[in-house]
């Protein structure tokens, strides 16, 4: 058993060595020179933060579900 | 207003989080400055609600962000209708929110008080996002605490007589990534766990159960389980057009505790039009089953340990069609500010349940030509959203 331990303890550290030698070997495939697109608002997930606060509150007070839709509230719809 | 005015604020919380996921971790959003006016009508509900936000940065690295919302509730959703009450109502919410960014991480904390007379929350929320890999990856961590006192109108909409029947908590705990993939698309995944316990259930609306009545069944409170445990997972992608103009996807998968699934999808189109306009548009599906404690009619009182008829609860879909044009009449800016845009939203939203039944004609009995107990048509209605604001950058 303590065998066994040691074996996973020792693939464990390999594979977190391996881990984080690859992450910090990872180069921006995007360089910063080509994201003039995605700086553009239109590439916005949400603009306006108490619009899609608000539309997320119109569909959260009618629905059974809720959470991660990663916007903010606002408006209700209660009774 | 209960369970979705704890929502509310939970949401109002995660406002932060969100702009930090889209903005990147490195860079505050712009100073501005909104007024926002919004307008629901549907379902026997017409909503109106004002909004002020003002977002200013102190220093590259301090950021504050208050924010004062109103909203007038007046009329009654169907359920409320059966047992022949009007509701009018007003709720105000006051937040505050601190930003600060320390190299590439960036650090939110919020405090948020809303109060209504038969309902109080204060809800804290803290939350961090952390730029990696280049800048492409952007990885996003939130708590959101919120402490309800509940309480029910017992009087009328003029005189109300609110009895506290008491409290319930709310923790919140969220993930995010943010993904540059190539240089015109981005996508996101984002993991929302939320955990409630106290009293959640919706005081103004009942159960019923077939009764020898002559309206053939009897309404009944409603018991909830003290506990909810839900999960959300949504992934989004977004993809810049060869011309200038934008198209979104976003899929999202929610469980929970109660027995509900639920599954929305949704596309999005956004094109300006010289530098003056934003034109968008967006279509949304949505759909769940009910919960496992849920009924329109149950066969005798008492039937289950847990009863409920909250609409919310039943299966149903929702389609929505919505469009949006943002103006910006100040492109150059005036006085202070930078620039300035209009903007002008509007939704239509088709709702259509499964199980969920049309009892608004409550004292129609079937004797009287009324529908027979579990024979009503099933409720669907239409709804219309409007919203107006400016925003100022400066």
């Amino acid at each position: 058993m303590e065998v066994s331990v040691r074996t996973a303890a020792a693939l464990a550290a390999i594979g977190l060595g391996l881990l984080l030698g690859a992450c910090s070997s990872i180069q921006p495939w995007v360089k910063p020179y080509e994201r003039d697109r995605l700086a553009d608002p239109i590439m916005s997930w949400d603009r306006d933060a108490i619009s899609g606060a608000y539309v997320d509150h119109v569909y959260e007070s009618r629905e059974g579900s809720r959470g991660a839709t990663g916007a903010a509230g606002g408006g209700c719809g209660c009774n | 207003m209960t369970t979705f005015s704890r929502r509310l604020r939970r949401l109002a919380a995660l406002a932060t989080l969100s702009m930090m996921c889209v903005a990147g971790a490195a860079v505050l959003p712009d100073d501005r400055a909104d007024m926002f006016y919004s307008s629901y009508r549907g379902g026997g509900m017409d909503i109106a609600g004002e909004s002020v936000l003002v977002r200013k940065k102190f220093s590259e690295q301090f950021s504050l962000e208050g924010n004062y919302f109103i909203d007038k509730v007046s009329g009654a959703s169907i359920d409320v209708l059966s047992q022949a009450s009007v509701i009018k109502d007003e709720r105000k919410q006051k937040s505050l929110s601190v930003d600060y960014i320390h190299d590439k991480t960036q650090y939110n904390l919020s405090y948020t008080n809303s109060t209504e007379r038969d309902y109080i929350s204060n809800t804290t929320h803290f939350s961090l996002s952390q730029d990696m890999f280049g800048d492409l990856t952007t990885v996003s961590l939130g708590f959101t605490d919120s402490r309800d006192k509940v309480g029910e109108n017992n009087g009328t909409a003029l005189k109300p007589v609110v009895s506290w029947l008491g409290h319930a908590e709310s923790r919140s705990y969220e993930g995010g990534l943010s993904q540059v993939i190539t240089k015109n698309l981005i996508a996101s995944a984002t993991l929302e766990v939320i955990t409630d316990q106290g009293l959640l259930s919706n005081p103004y609306r009942s159960i019923r159960y077939l009764d020898a009545v002559p309206l053939g069944y009897s309404l009944g409170t409603q018991i909830y389980p003290n506990t909810h445990t839900s999960s959300a997972v949504e992934a989004r992608a977004k993809y810049y057009l060869p011309y200038r103009a934008a198209a979104s996807v976003s899929y999202r998968y929610f469980s929970d505790t109660w027995g509900i699934r639920a599954n929305t999808i949704e596309l999005g189109y956004i094109q300006p039009v010289s530098n003056k306009f934003i034109f968008e548009g967006r279509l949304r599906h949505y759909s769940q089953n009910h919960a496992t404690f849920y009924s329109d009619l149950f066969d005798f009182a008492n039937q289950q340990n847990f009863e409920a008829r909250d609409q919310n609860l039943a299966a149903s879909t929702n389609n929505t069609v919505d469009a949006k044009v943002t103006w910006a009449f100040a492109p150059e800016g005036f006085l202070v500010f930078k620039r300035a845009t209009a903007s002008f939203d509007v939704s239509r939203i088709q709702f259509k349940y499964s199980d969920f039944r049309n009892i608004k004609f409550y004292n129609d009995t079937p004797a009287g030509g009324g529908y027979a107990a579990g024979t009503e048509p099933l409720y669907a209605f239409d709804a219309m959203v409007y919203q107006v604001y400016l925003s100022m950058f400066f």
